[in-house]
């Protein structure tokens, strides 16, 4: 049996010490040091100098990350970004939820396969979507012309509306689940008490279905929340020049001002602002 | 309610059926109809570019799911069968950090590490192999075995342990055990963490970018840079090329898993 466990435990174990704990201190320590002109372009924290190791690291990347206000707009816009399209996620999902939850159990599988299938066709498949849709030429604009609600095309692509709908194009799925799991599980019963007691349909639906789904909305908003705020693609492809999110300062840093520390230290950065949330998503899960 | 429904269907799929529908069209600019015509298929299979980039991303995607669907699989019957063993806490947040960190940190942190591990060879033995497609496969093999684990780990804990107890019971070791009871028991489980693997690594173009080297362009890298500038007519037909390619293989894997589920539901008598 012992040998049986070691067989099953460390070949996961170490993959995962060697491509996900090692990977993480590596960033951490390329954080903690100064820009370099070599190949890799930085200065080891730590190195070895004349047969002693050398501690030569410093908090200077992140004490400009602190100082320079351009990072911490990049940190606000990412929260805004995230918030916003977590909200309107949940916005949409919260009638598709409820209506699949209400539907037939035997047609339910079916309803939440349409809903998860456009996750499996692709991001960029999406995005090349929308961007045909909203640009200048697109379509949306040939419907506005054609119904002469504007003269002239509208600019639409490269916009933070455009930005906000593949973003919540694309993470609509993560949020209907959650929220599915949680109304398909509610006691029909209270619902039909609160009925029989005299209270209207709306009264029912704000002082019983809603607080009883609150574990569940939250959950999709923090499964929204979470991926959004790290979000380089959708605001590269859709999003203005001006939308300066983390994942675009971070690929900005890294590829083409090409200073790794840096970097680093806005992914260290990135990562300890998304404890909270991860955090949270964490306990909602195990209490249910 | 059902409005709501059907207003967020369509919401979901307008989008991308017309995409597949103006990839028909003739005309030199996508979303302007001009005619019927495969004009835009035909230019896309004679793209040596696109075709070898779609080539090399299949046999990637094929690989890491394989790869990670081992390890997951391992990871998530560790998790689900084997109690409490040293460093259970570490190795559950180790297994779930994949799936919560944004793939900008993930595609940084993997290359970041393997510049490091080049060095260290470089320094060793004066050589180290140059980051290309298997440096590619090992990153997303890393981020399909989270996920496989949570699907295996999902399927072990509604599934109860009384058959892989009977077999220990009639004298099966561990391993035979694992081998010829839950395994099987396990096969549509492996094979949804295989193909959400697959469909994982064919959706990335950000850690691609990161650990790809410039010998491996991955599709997605290839449709990401052109759609940097714009749609094309072209990439408008690989889309409808790609989401056709997807519709039949997931529709073949709902098959499988449609089949599976009936003759495991199926009465075994008695």
């Amino acid at each position: 049996m012992r040998r049986f466990r070691a067989l099953v435990l460390l070949p996961p174990a170490l993959w995962l010490v060697l491509f996900v704990a090692v990977p993480l201190l590596v960033v951490l320590g390329i954080a903690l040091s100064s820009p370099g002109e070599g190949m890799p372009p930085f200065d080891p924290p730590l190195s070895r100098e004349a047969g002693a190791w050398a501690w030569r690291g410093t908090a200077g990347n992140f004490a400009a990350l602190a100082e320079d206000p351009f990072y911490g707009l990049a940190f606000l816009r990412s929260l805004r970004v995230a918030g916003l399209t977590a909200g309107l996620c949940l916005l949409l999902a919260y009638p598709m939820a409820l209506a699949i939850a209400a539907a037939p159990p035997r047609r339910r599988p079916l309803l939440l396969l349409a809903v998860l299938l456009p996750f499996w066709t692709g991001l960029l498949l999406r995005l090349a979507a929308w961007i045909g849709l909203l640009r200048d030429s697109g379509w949306v604009n040939g419907v506005l012309l054609a119904l002469g609600l504007t003269e002239e095309p509208l600019r639409l692509l490269y916009s933070e509306p455009a930005m906000l709908l593949g973003m919540t194009h694309a993470y609509l799925p993560f949020a209907v689940l959650p929220l599915y799991a949680t109304l398909a599980r509610r006691d029909p019963a209270l619902e039909e008490a609160a009925a029989d007691l005299g209270a209207s349909r709306w009264t029912v639906f704000r002082t019983v279905t809603l607080p009883l789904s609150a574990p569940g909305a939250a959950a999709a908003f923090l499964l929204v929340f979470i991926p959004a705020a790290g979000e380089f693609v959708i605001p590269e492809l859709l999003g203005p020049p001006e939308a300066q999110l983390v994942g675009r300062v971070l690929w900005t840093e890294f590829f083409t001002i090409r200073d790794w520390p840096r970097a680093a230290a806005l992914a260290v950065a990135l990562l300890a602002l998304l404890i909270l949330p991860v955090a949270l998503f964490q306990r909602l899960e195990e209490r249910r | 309610m059902r409005w709501g429904l059907a207003l967020g269907l369509a919401f979901l799929y307008a989008p991308i059926l017309l995409l597949v529908a103006y990839a028909f069209s003739g005309g030199p600019t996508p979303f302007e109809w001009g005619g019927f015509s495969l004009r835009w298929f035909a230019a896309l299979a004679a793209d040596e570019r696109i075709l070898e980039a779609a080539w090399l991303s299949l046999r990637i995607a094929a690989g890491a799911a394989t790869l990670g669907t081992v390890l997951g699989a391992l990871a998530g019957y560790a998790l689900a069968r084997l109690g409490r063993f040293p460093g259970r806490g570490a190795f559950g947040a180790l297994l779930g950090t994949p799936l919560v960190l944004p793939d900008i940190v993930t595609g940084l942190s993997l290359l970041l590490f393997l510049v490091a591990v080049q060095a260290g060879l470089q320094g060793v033995f004066g050589w180290a192999p140059a980051r290309g497609a298997a440096t590619l496969l090992l990153a997303h093999a890393t981020i399909g075995a989270a996920y496989a684990a949570v699907v295996v780990q999902g399927r072990l804990a509604g599934m109860e342990a009384a058959l892989e107890e009977a077999a220990r019971d009639l004298g099966a070791g561990p391993g035979t055990a694992f081998l010829t009871v839950t395994l099987p028991l396990l096969a549509p489980a492996l094979a949804a963490a295989w193909l959400l693997g697959f469909t994982l690594s064919l959706d990335d173009v950000v850690v691609a970018s990161f650990v790809s080297g410039p010998d491996a362009t991955t599709l997605p890298m290839v449709l990401f840079s052109a759609l940097r500038l714009g749609l094309t007519p072209e990439v408008n037909a690989l889309a409808a090329v790609l989401l056709a390619a997807l519709g039949g293989g997931l529709g073949m894997a709902a098959l499988i898993l449609d089949r599976l589920a009936r003759v495991e539901g199926a009465p075994h008598g008695g």
